[in-house]
């Protein structure tokens, strides 16, 4: 298929956009979330740098999906600032887009896969408007992208949890956002949608695109990702993969925990060997 | 309608003396009060609460066929020992509907509740009618279930409810050990031997038995609450399972026998709505005035944590070279004025017009709160798998939350960590 | 006019009217309540708008209409505030939060009734429960020509109006808002960053609960409010995968559900020679019942007993496909066919006797299996369909050794479930990648494809 045969929404979406401004697609200011007395975030400050793929990796209970979640305002902040390019949420919303873990959404609910990339799109349909076929179509292109192009009228209980994932990557995509927000999309998925991720990860970047992943497997970090944010409840380091992801920081971040550093180390060092 | 002849006093009810009759269906209402709190404590802590709901409105169905078989065999229909054992047979088909709805269809709980509970009680409605067309005689009663009536009860009934309530009392004191494995962790629970669904059905087994022993006298459209209102009250007080299973009976039982009193003293005063009004005032002190778990506590402490942690970013602004302008150091809206108020009032800042500075016990407090945000910084790192569940942010000092043996190990850490820094 | 059909027009077709938009009101709405798991919020509203009622009229000392409308949604509004704020700052179970809420409320209702409202109002605690269906009468003209005056259709009960108009309001929320719904509905997170506030739309949606309950609890009852909240809803859900085919399925069931519940009730009990009506809502509550029990049992995806038989059919195949196979290896030994009691035994009697005794019947049917003088043996179709089960065996067999790196003496087990695996979409055997030989682990050999 050539770029002119594509519907239009679709091709802004293969083309990427050249409007990127020097100001750093996400920057937290002192953020601190906390229920109760227990904080979750304490006084976290983290400057993304623009166009690269960003792992958010800690312990159990660290506040990495809080951070996320506290970004978009999901969850009220304690205090602290949360900037866009520069600008609030508000008035960036369309650029920012948000794939939450699979588990938070009921999957028997009854829509089609099409439908649920269709999702997507609200933000640019605006209130009271109807879905049209223009966008059903730069949907369906997104489903094609993530393989699932026969799969469209399926309703989303008869995916597997690969292809569920796949459509919710698919969903993000057809945002056409220029950062985006994914809560663990490697979290029980099957090696063909593993290489899908890792595939559609590299193609924004390539746009420009900045992605920031909350990230368990510590032994793919150095190979999908670019630079990598360690955080337990606050910012431990932060930082290109082969600056920040040592084993010393590694230890602040995850403490005694040996298995899980013998990992890591093996990691790093594959990382290093790498570079 | 037949008045009452002569109203006991409350003195009188309180000692005894307001008439054998009285006092017994007072004595019953503490009973049945305490057993709901009791039961209703489990039930709350297996997210089973609204199932009673559905419970409740269930008999209606039973109650109406038990009326019909008992009068098609010439027995005595409007008697309690009849018309129970309905009530309990179309509450258990209700739960058993919920539970095959919930297990073998897509359907989720809340809906399987929600159908049960009209679909049976709409079933009732159409017996009810019918049995108003039959033209049978004494059928007046059967509607007294639903809103319940303490006032026509005579002293058999409520010995029946004080009985039955009485067994669930007991029959929770035996299963106690296993409701409370089941209740804490019901995998853990399954893993060391216990038949959780064993149990859970003995816990909805008791469940129905409050409900229809309070049947006459709350109703069915409010027992729920008496198995709802006592534990949920008890739990602004507490953590543990024992005490809260003894609050939400002692809740209970008052709520019921205070209910039953003012029901009995006055005339037109219902007695289901009076008891779970008096269970809605427990509730509502302990959401305002409990001190860990309640509203009140809850708002306060989501406030606290926001002031302490904006007075803090505020002292450390101010430390560096001034003069600071209040908009620059402090955040805006109400949490701005409150940090303002809270460090004027501890005397760390002085203002003058809309210029803000420290004073000398500022200064110190500045300090401390740095060297305090430093240690739990180092404890983070240093404790890195333990650590995030102690770190309290609002304690003043570290050494109130965290071992001061530990807290001198970072200090002394922080120390070398500095001079090398300084060294290099 | 014929004098049957004007009594009809007049005392049965009001309620009947009102009876159905209210059933149809609350089935739309409550499909967002079913999906978004919070159905018992209906339960609670429907109960909790007593005391707002019973209050509005205290208040203003009047039956009319608005005031009392206003009193109710405020109150249905309350227990949503209320039940959210026990939730978020006491950390209450939703579920238990709830039941308070919605019982002091209610409870409080009674009691005003009781105590002081009830002396001056209609309202009574009977009222609350089953609506006044019954109650409603039209005198309409006696001449077919006269039916669209103004005079005559203000005399239709006022509920029949309101009624429609909540059906009306409702259909347009549903409609105009459908994907706003959609969405927050189905990823409330997703919906808040793409620009429609989630709580917002919960909001609103609760407020035409509300609405819905406040207008239809007068003329049909709490009861029916709640039924038709959930039970049109939960079987459509069984009967459909597309939101918009739920909702549209849901609307006819409410519409069935209210027009032959209202029959049945009014004209059921003359139909089997009783003279007196049963409760109307009550019956509409009866059916919506029947209706559900029926879409949970026979829904064509998810119905229970479709899903009892595919697992039925399931094990018989399985069990069918081990009687051909022991079949196929009794003949690699030898023995052109086995003795009944053999057979049981060699296909371990899976899913108990009766199964594999069906099993047989119907691989007899299917002409694969030949039975003579309590000997069964293979046909030969069945040697074919044999042959291709022993080949998936194997073939599993050896590649679970080949590239599983298990011991040749622990794959059967694993082979024996492996075998039955097909496809989905090619309803064909699944087949591993070919080994290298044409001999399985324990020396036996694969038989072509």
């Amino acid at each position: 298929m050539t770029p002119q045969q594509l519907p239009p929404g679709a091709r802004s979406l293969l083309a990427g956009r050249p409007e990127h401004s020097n100001l750093s697609p996400l920057s937290v200011h002192s953020m601190t979330v906390a229920y109760n007395r227990k904080p979750v975030l304490w006084d976290v400050d983290y400057d993304a740098p623009a166009g690269s793929l960003i792992a958010i990796v800690g312990p159990n209970g660290a506040g990495k999906s809080t951070f996320i979640k506290a970004c978009l305002g999901l969850v009220p902040r304690a205090s602290g600032v949360v900037e866009f390019w520069g600008q609030p949420y508000r008035a960036a919303r369309s650029r920012v887009g948000y794939v939450p873990q699979r588990e938070a959404v009921d999957w028997d609910f009854p829509v089609s896969a099409l439908d649920v990339v269709c999702m997507g799109r609200y933000g640019r349909i605006g209130w009271l408007r109807p879905v049209t076929r223009g966008h059903r179509r730069a949907a369906s292109v997104c489903l094609e992208r993530v393989g699932l192009g026969g799969l469209a009228e399926r309703q989303i209980s008869q995916l597997s949890g690969g292809q569920q994932q796949r459509v919710f990557l698919a969903r993000a995509l057809a945002q056409e956002a220029d950062l985006y927000f994914m809560d663990e999309p490697f979290a029980g998925v099957d090696a063909a949608t593993e290489r899908a991720i890792v595939d559609v990860l590299r193609e924004l970047r390539s746009r420009g695109t900045t992605v920031i992943c909350v990230h368990h497997d510590l032994q793919t970090v150095p190979q999908y990702f670019d630079h990598v944010m360690l955080i337990n409840m606050r910012v431990v380091a932060a930082g290109a993969i082969g600056v920040a992801f040592t084993s010393e920081n590694l230890q602040r971040t995850y403490g005694g925990r040996l298995t899980l550093l013998a990992e890591a180390s093996e990691a790093v060092a594959r990382a290093e060997r790498g570079s | 309608m037949i008045e009452p002849m002569q109203t006991p006093g409350v003195w009188e009810i309180l000692t005894l003396r307001g008439g054998h009759n009285t006092t017994v269906v007072l004595v019953g209402a503490l009973l049945l009060g305490v057993a709901a709190g009791v039961v209703g404590v489990f039930a709350m802590l297996r997210r089973r609460s609204l199932v009673a709901d559905a419970v409740g409105h269930a008999t209606l169905p039973g109650i109406c066929v038990a009326f019909l078989i008992a009068n098609a065999m010439g027995v005595e229909a409007r008697s309690l020992a009849v018309l129970l054992p309905g009530a309990a047979v179309g509450a258990v088909l209700g739960l058993l509907a919920i539970q095959w709805m919930t297990r073998a269809t897509r359907l989720t709980e809340d809906a399987a509740i929600g159908a049960v509970l009209s679909v049976w009680f709409g079933v009732g409605v159409v017996m009810l009618s019918a049995i108003q067309g039959m033209d049978i005689g004494n059928q007046g009663g059967l509607k007294s279930f639903i809103f319940g009536q303490t006032a026509t009860m005579s002293e058999r009934d409520a010995r029946l409810m004080g009985g039955v309530a009485l067994l669930s009392i007991v029959a929770v004191l035996v299963m106690f050990k296993q409701l409370r494995l089941v209740a804490f962790n019901d995998d853990f629970a399954a893993s060391i031997g216990v038949r959780v669904a064993l149990v859970d059905g003995g816990l909805m087994a008791l469940v129905v038995m409050v409900s229809v022993a309070g049947l006459q006298a709350v109703g069915m459209l409010l027992i729920v609450a008496l198995l709802i209102i006592p534990p949920a009250a008890a739990r602004f007080w507490t953590d543990r399972l024992g005490l809260l299973a003894l609050l939400s009976g002692v809740i209970g039982g008052a709520a019921a026998s205070i209910g039953a009193l003012v029901s009995a003293r006055m005339d037109r005063m219902p007695a289901g709505p009076a008891i779970v009004l008096v269970a809605g005032v427990f509730f509502v002190v302990g959401m305002v005035a409990a001190p860990r778990r309640g509203v009140g506590a809850g708002v306060l402490r989501h406030l606290g944590v926001r002031v302490r942690v904006h007075a803090d970013h505020t002292l450390s602004r101010l430390r560096l070279p001034g003069p600071h302008h209040v908009a620059s150091v402090m955040p805006s809206g109400v949490i701005g004025r409150l940090v303002r108020l809270v460090l004027a009032r501890r005397g760390w800042i002085r203002s003058e017009g809309s210029m803000v500075a420290l004073t000398d016990a500022g200064e110190a407090a500045a300090v401390l709160a740095e060297r305090r945000r430093r240690l739990w910084q180092r404890y983070l790192v240093r404790y890195a798998d333990v650590a995030p569940s102690h770190v309290d942010i609002s304690a003043d000092a570290i050494e109130h939350v965290i071992d001061p043996v530990i807290v001198a190990t970072l200090e002394a850490e922080l120390a070398a960590e500095s001079s090398a820094g300084s060294g290099a | 006019m014929s004098p049957g059909i004007h009594e009809f027009i007049s005392i049965d077709l009001p309620p009947m009217l009102a009876g159905t938009f209210a059933c149809l009101s609350c089935a739309l709405v409550g499909n967002f309540l079913v999906l978004r798991r919070i159905s018992l919020m209906g339960d609670a509203i429907s109960h909790s708008v007593l005391p707002g009622l019973v209050v509005a009229f205290m208040l203003t000392g009047t039956r009319a209409a608005f005031p009392m409308f206003v009193g109710a949604a405020a109150a249905g509004l309350l227990t949503v505030g209320l039940v959210e704020l026990l939730r978020r700052y006491a950390r209450i179970e939703p579920g238990a939060a709830m039941g308070v809420v919605f019982s002091v409320l209610f409870a409080l209702g009674v009691l005003l009734l009781e105590r002081g409202a009830g002396r001056h109002v209609d309202l009574d605690a009977d009222c609350v429960l089953n609506g006044v269906l019954e109650g409603m009468i039209w005198f309409p003209p006696s001449e077919w020509s006269e039916f669209a005056t103004w005079q005559t259709l203000r005399e239709v009960p006022r509920q029949v109006w309101t009624l429609m108009a909540a059906v009306a309001v409702v259909g347009v929320f549903v409609v105009a808002l459908f994907k706003e719904l959609r969405i927050v509905c189905f990823d409330p997170g997703l919906a808040t960053s793409q620009g429609y506030p989630a709580s917002l739309l919960n909001g609103g949606l609760m407020l035409v609960v509300a609405c819905v309950t406040v207008a239809s609890f007068e003329a049909v009852g709490s009861i029916l409010v709640i039924a038709m909240l959930i039970c049109p809803a939960a079987s459509a859900r069984m009967l459909t995968d597309r939101l918009s085919s739920q909702v549209v399925v849901s609307g006819v069931i409410a519409t069935v559900c209210g027009v032959s519940g209202y029959v049945l009730g009014a004209f059921g009990p003359r139909w089997l020679g009783f003279d007196n009506a049963l409760s109307a809502s009550g019956m509409i509550t009866v059916v919506a019942g029947v209706v559900m029990t029926l879409s949970m049992l026979f829904g064509p995806q998810h119905g229970a007993a479709v899903r009892f038989v595919r697992r039925v059919r399931f094990v018989l195949t399985i069990a069918r496909e081990d009687l051909l196979g022991s079949l196929y290896r009794a003949q690699e030994r030898g023995e052109m066919s086995l003795a009944i009691v053999e057979v049981a035994d060699a296909t371990g009697g899976a899913g108990g006797g009766l199964a594999v005794r069906v099993a047989r019947r119907r691989a007899i049917l299917r002409g694969q299996v030949q039975e003579r003088a309590g000997r069964v043996s293979l046909t030969e179709a069945g040697q074919k369909e044999a042959a291709s089960i022993i080949r998936s065996h194997r073939l599993w067999e050896s590649y679970l050794v080949e590239r599983g790196g298990f011991a040749p003496d622990h794959v059967h087990d694993a082979a024996m479930r492996l075998e039955h695996a097909r496809d989905t979409e090619r309803r064909a055997r699944l087949e591993p990648p070919q080994p290298a030989s044409a001999i399985d682990p324990h020396d036996r050999p694969i038989p072509p494809g």
